[in-house]
């Protein structure tokens, strides 16, 4: 066992692990944050995406081992005081979604690109989301909310 | 899927990793971005004993100019690669060929050694290294030395790096005004690994290409240099002799057969891709 100090969607949790242990299972099994969903479990389709310290990984691919003393941020953690995070609403608004699986990965992985551009074209949406994977056929919608979320965040930034 | 168990060792400092590595012995293994390696434990195609997890030793990790070359610590992120301004500056091969690997997030843990140590042949980076004759600096608990990138990449997933031993950081040559750069990458979905990929290198004057360096991703178990090619082009004018001699790319190649492509047709890739390869690069504003 290894013990491990990591803050989570601003809570700080100290726990001891197996090295073995995947970060995503940590987080949905053992402090049952199970917003972060599974998907393919080879790294490929994104819907386990996370911030660690605010940079979109896929959790599948991260032991627990290695967040050690990293801040981690879920779906769970983005919106604030029962408000939506502006990326959620725009999902919503342009119904960016279908079946919902792929969607906390999408979320997570939107806030990341939009920290580095913060007005991005169609065309570096669909490059900033091409590790998430969407079977519903939904990425029209999803381009869409994502810079009508950004145009939002540039209006209501201060 | 969950790995089998194994230890796991962080050290802070390269001496105290080597030091780790030669007690855990050799089913011990160095983790990097663990991109490559997390999903072959996840798998059960490998259960070392234990992990020594090189993440958070400082002295492996940034870029820096050194005059001559450019120095890029081996923990150094894709992510950090592609956004370094000086690689950017010196060696815009490397960030052309690292933003194409995946996608933002495997690229924000995958690691620029990780990515060589791994010689996947299929790896966008080792081409790359071969085509700039990149020096691979590699410590051991007994010392230091350098592997030039020629004689760095043994065989399918295998390279020259011995157990115990760790690659600390790669020497990019600078290579001088007046060189143009293209990594032209060929595959079927986003994110995917290259079917084929070209990396390009070519200095031209007065619209004449008077050397180039082309080397070939997944065309043979070892990413080689395409020499017909580099041959076939100097002194030859930027129009229409490029695809003649680009048509020589897949001489001397073994390309693999897979659920991808055949040998063939990654024959007849390898000199599509070369020519688009050459024009793009003696399109590119010189440096
Ligand atoms: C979904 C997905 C898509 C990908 N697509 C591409 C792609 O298109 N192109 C591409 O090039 N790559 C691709 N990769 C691989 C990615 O680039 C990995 O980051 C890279 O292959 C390995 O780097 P790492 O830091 O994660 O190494 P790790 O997984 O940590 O290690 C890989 C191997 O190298 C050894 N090693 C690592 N660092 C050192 C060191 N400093 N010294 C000695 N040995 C070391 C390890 O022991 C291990 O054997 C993809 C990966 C995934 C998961």
């Amino acid at each position: 066992m290894t013990r491990i100090s990591v803050n989570v969607d601003g809570i700080a949790y100290q726990d001891d692990v197996e090295p073995r242990l995947l970060l995503v299972h940590y987080l949905r099994d053992r402090l049952g944050k199970t917003g972060t969903p599974i998907g393919c479990d080879t790294t490929n389709c994104g819907a386990c995406t996370v911030l660690l310290d605010g940079r979109s990984v896929k959790s599948c691919s991260v032991l627990a081992v290695q967040a050690d003393q990293c801040e981690i941020t879920t779906i769970e953690g983005v919106s604030s005081d029962g408000t939506w995070h502006p990326v959620q609403r725009a999902f919503h608004e342009e119904h960016a979604l279908q079946c919902g699986y792929c969607t906390p990965g999408m979320i997570m992985a939107s806030i990341d690109l939009l920290k580095d551009d913060p007005d991005p074209s169609e065309e570096a949406v669909r490059d900033g989301l091409e590790g998430n994977l969407c079977r519903c056929t939904g990425y029209c919608n999803i381009v869409r909310a994502v810079r009508r979320a950004a145009q939002e965040m540039r209006v209501t930034a201060p | 899927m969950i790995p089998a168990s194994f230890d796991y060792l962080r050290p802070s400092t390269l001496d105290e990793a080597l030091t780790m590595l030669a007690e855990a012995g050799e089913d011990a293994k160095v983790l990097a971005g663990g991109h490559s390696l997390l999903p072959l434990l996840r798998l059960r195609l490998a259960y070392p004993a234990a992990l020594v997890d090189v993440g958070r030793v400082a002295e492996l990790r940034g870029v820096a100019d050194r005059g001559d070359h450019v120095y890029i610590g081996a923990t150094t992120t894709h992510d950090e690669v592609v956004h370094s301004p000086i690689v950017k500056e010196h060696c815009p091969l490397v960030a052309l060929a690292t933003a194409t690997v995946a996608d933002p997030a495997v690229r924000h843990r995958g690691t620029f050694g990780g990515s060589l140590a791994h010689a996947d042949p299929a790896g966008d980076l080792p081409s790359v290294a071969v085509a700039l004759d990149m020096e691979f600096v590699v410590h051991s608990p007994t010392g230091r030395r350098t592997v030039p990138a020629s004689g760095f990449f043994l065989d399918y997933l295998e390279s020259a790096l011995e157990p115990g031993e760790i690659l600390a950081g790669v020497r990019v040559p600078k290579l001088g005004p007046g060189w143009g750069f293209h990594y032209e990458k060929f595959h079927r979905t986003a994110q995917a690994w290259a079917t084929v990929g070209v990396a390009v290198a070519v200095r031209r004057s007065n619209g004449t290409v008077e050397e180039a360096r082309v080397g070939l991703t997944n065309m043979g178990p070892i990413p080689v240099r395409a020499s017909g090619v580099e041959e076939a082009v100097r002194g030859a004018e930027a129009g229409e002799s490029l695809r003649e001699a680009a048509g020589r790319a897949d001489e001397g190649t073994d390309p693999p057969a897979d659920l991808h492509a055949q040998p063939d047709y990654r024959r007849h890739l390898a000199r599509v891709l070369t020519h688009r390869a050459l024009l793009s690069a003696a399109a590119h504003p010189t440096g």
